[in-house]
């Protein structure tokens, strides 16, 4: 199916983020998306508890706050999926038998949680100095009914959207680390959204630069 | 609730909680109600209740006693102890009028309080200590006994991020203090108009539900969460309703504003740390100095000086001129915070009004170094289909799928393989039985095929992509699709010969299946 795609459409919010702003976790990071917010507090490589420690690589464990109520399902599977993107980016054996312990909580959220989460985190772990293999991005695309692509979506955008693709991007090649779906789409369209997905994927990372490079302009 | 010494018994692991939990308020409870005989020797240096009953009374029993089970899902972080210079460095500058930070005794740190894009969300940071409140609201039915008043939820949680060693899920003593505490001082003080959210009296009423959680612990999260609080359901607006006579009708926010909710005055909680047997005191403690108070006194007052809840924990003897000189103090405070408070609200309503930028973005400093913005980016998509199509080219070709989900009565659907049928002779039931099993192997199976059966129902064409649905009702009909030959492998069970094809197939699949594994 042809996907129609305008310059226009793909614009991405305006992005804020601020490291450090915690001072007990060892890497903290606030990103925002519009208005999308995710705060992720780090701790880590420390001492583990004998039960969780594993004897070759650092245990890392995730923890997704919601801002109103108790954790549920929801939140469970988007743990998995970031403990998994960053199990594959940390460089675990570098501190085996210790812990890595992210929490992030959702300070808002008005579409694109799970890129802003993925965001989020790999800006708390660049703060916390943690021994990284290639930095990865969140990106969400959104596929409207007449399909085209929005990348970046808000809350109504993902609501009136026919499918919802999050993508986790690595910087090295642009390699996909993770992939999540939700709703239907064809072979040919996941494919569009992941190209653009990986377009996005340069300015994250430029953002990236800059923001880190802001940070340590004055040492 | 007042655990007499001799009646402490070892085998219930619920008394161990019960005495961790309470030891804290025993401590309460002495220095409120029992004015003799209770209360710790003058010359004894304990630093909480809790560790005091515990300390006589634990020479029979086990030294450690486990009370927490272990948690599911927690973090895996122990906390950092206090290391003894550290405390003998606190005590001794507290003793020379000095504090870590610098600030003078009565001093407060800085308080900072900004607001989401969301109405009733905010985030309050005094000094390094932060918390984060949101106001939601709900339709509920009212609590029986009250049946003409709203229904108010607290709830503080302490984030895992907030300080290593906290653990989700665990409800220490801690917690449950600071809980019951900011309800005392938000819900008994009565400061939100409960009968103003009654819309249909014993039927509908408003539920407004306040979730605080603390994102990082630097000492007095009593103060942040109260001030995270009030501003919270100050900034918060609740939908408009209107009752005409039975029916009610909910306005969103476009079709009306939304009200805010009715309040009739602050209540702020000011803490007063005190060390060397209350000869010191200190306002506002950071962690390190909680780490070595002796007791804390908590103030909860408004700006009309009324002192909403007042409480007094740890090891703690005070002087009546004592108590009165801190609410003196509280009351100057208070004042100052309820005036911050106010300054910042009417600084988002004016935002908010006059169509300018708001939310958590527009709070970050722009001079401050470690924050970084960026303005609406464009992306460049337009080689994305050739791309697409690149790769497609280059992929395998998929394999065949049949996209047709199997549904047995209509809006249903089941996920993995059925158990095989061990009942028996039942003819109907075998026939309806490998309807379904057939239908859930379809589900795993790519290639099938549409094969006659002659004691089914007949069969008709099914479209790609329509779901197959299968149903108990012998009105409609079934369809029966076939997986591939595959050899044959006869089952004992089955009597009659032409049910052999659908299942054995099925059969022989599970059981490469298996083997596979």
């Amino acid at each position: 199916m042809a996907v129609e795609l305008e310059g226009v459409q793909c614009r991405l919010r305006p992005f804020s983020c601020e490291l450090g702003l915690l001072s007990r976790p060892d890497g903290s990071a606030a990103f925002l998306q519009g208005d999308t917010s995710v705060l992720a507090g780090l701790y880590g490589p420390a001492e583990a508890k004998v039960s969780k420690e594993l004897p070759d690589r650092a245990a890392l464990e995730v923890l997704l706050r919601p801002k109103v109520g108790l954790p549920g399902v929801l939140e469970r599977s988007r743990e998995q999926l970031l403990r998994q993107t960053c199990e594959a980016v940390i460089l675990g054996v570098l501190h085996p038998r210790t812990a890595i312990s992210l929490v992030l909580q959702v300070l808002s959220d008005a579409g694109s949680l799970l890129s802003c989460c993925l965001n989020a985190a790999c800006m708390a772990l660049l703060d916390a100095g943690l021994p990284l293999a290639t930095l990865f991005c969140g990106v969400t695309c959104a596929l409207q009914p007449d399909g085209t692509i929005l990348l970046d979506p808000t809350a109504r955008q993902e609501q009136e959207a026919r499918a919802i693709l999050t993508f986790a991007i690595a910087s090295s090649e642009r390699k996909v680390l993770m992939a999540s779906t939700k709703g239907s789409c064809s072979v040919e369209e996941m494919q569009q959204c992941l190209a653009a997905a990986q377009r996005a994927a340069t300015t994250i990372f430029q953002f990236y630069r800059d923001s880190v490079r802001r940070r340590y302009s004055k040492c | 609730m007042k655990l007499s010494r001799g009646r402490f018994s070892l085998d219930s692991r619920k008394r161990f909680s019960e005495q961790s939990v309470f030891g804290h308020w025993y401590g309460i409870l002495t220095a409120v109600l029992s004015p003799e005989g209770t209360r710790p020797r003058a010359g004894t240096r304990r630093v909480r209740a809790g560790h005091a009953r515990r300390a006589p009374m634990t020479r029979a029993l086990s030294p450690r006693p486990i009370i927490r089970a272990l948690p599911p899902h927690g973090a895996a972080m122990k906390a950092t102890p206090l290391s003894n210079c550290e405390r003998r460095f606190l005590l001794r500058a507290i003793q020379e009028k000095k504090r870590l930070d610098g600030r003078q005794c009565y001093d407060y740190r800085n308080i900072r309080v900004s607001f989401g894009a969301d109405r009733g969300c905010c985030i309050v940071e005094l000094g390094r200590t932060r918390v984060l409140a949101q106001v939601s609201c709900e339709l509920v039915p009212p609590k029986p006994s009250r049946p003409t008043e709203g229904v108010l939820f607290f709830n503080l949680e302490l984030s895992p991020m907030a300080a290593p060693g906290l653990e989700p899920g665990r409800q220490s003593e801690l917690l449950v203090s600071l809980n019951r505490l900011l309800e005392r001082c938000l819900r008994d003080s009565k400061c939100i108009d409960t009968e103003s959210l009654c819309v249909v009296a014993g039927e509908k009423v408003w539920q407004i539900r306040l979730d605080m959680h603390l994102l990082n612990h630097d000492g007095n999260i009593t103060d942040a969460a109260s001030i995270a609080g009030i501003v919270a359901l100050c900034h918060f607006r609740r939908p408009d309703v209107s009752v005409q006579g039975e029916e009610v009708t909910v306005y969103t926010p476009e079709e009306r504003d939304p009200v805010p909710l009715s309040i009739h005055h602050m209540p702020i909680c000011v803490s007063f740390a005190f060390f060397h047997q209350g000869t010191y005191l200190l306002v506002d403690p950071t962690e390190p100095e909680e780490r070595v108070m002796d007791g804390l006194l908590v103030i909860a007052m408004n700006k009309h000086h009324e002192i909403c809840t007042i409480q007094s924990s740890g090891v703690l003897m005070l002087l009546q001129d004592q108590i009165l000189r801190c609410s003196k103090i509280t009351a100057v405070k208070v004042a100052e915070i309820t005036e911050l408070i106010q300054k910042a609200l009417e600084n988002d309503q004016k935002a908010r009004k006059e169509g300018g930028k708001f939310g958590f973005a527009e709070s970050i400093p722009n001079q401050r170094i470690t924050a970084f913005k960026m303005e609406s980016a464009a992306v460049d998509t337009n080689d994305v289909e050739e791309q697409a199509g690149e790769i497609i080219a280059k992929a395998d070709p998929p394999s065949e799928v049949f996209a047709n989900p199997v549904l047995h009565t209509p809006g249903t659907a089941q996920i993995g393989e059925g158990i095989e049928n061990s009942w028996g002779d039942l003819e109907e039931s075998e026939k309806e039985e490998a309807a379904e099993e057939e239908g859930e192997s379809e589900a795993a199976a790519f290639e099938c095929e549409k094969v006659e059966t002659e004691d089914t129902s007949t069969l008709r064409e099914t479209k790609r992509g329509e779901p197959i649905v299968l149903s108990d009702s012998e009105e409609e009909e079934v369809v029966i699709l076939e997986p591939r030959e595959l050899p044959r492998k006869t089952r004992t069970q089955i009597s009659s010969k032409q049910e052999n094809p659908s299942k054995k197939g099925f059969n022989k699949r599970r059981r490469k299946k298996r083997t596979s594994r």
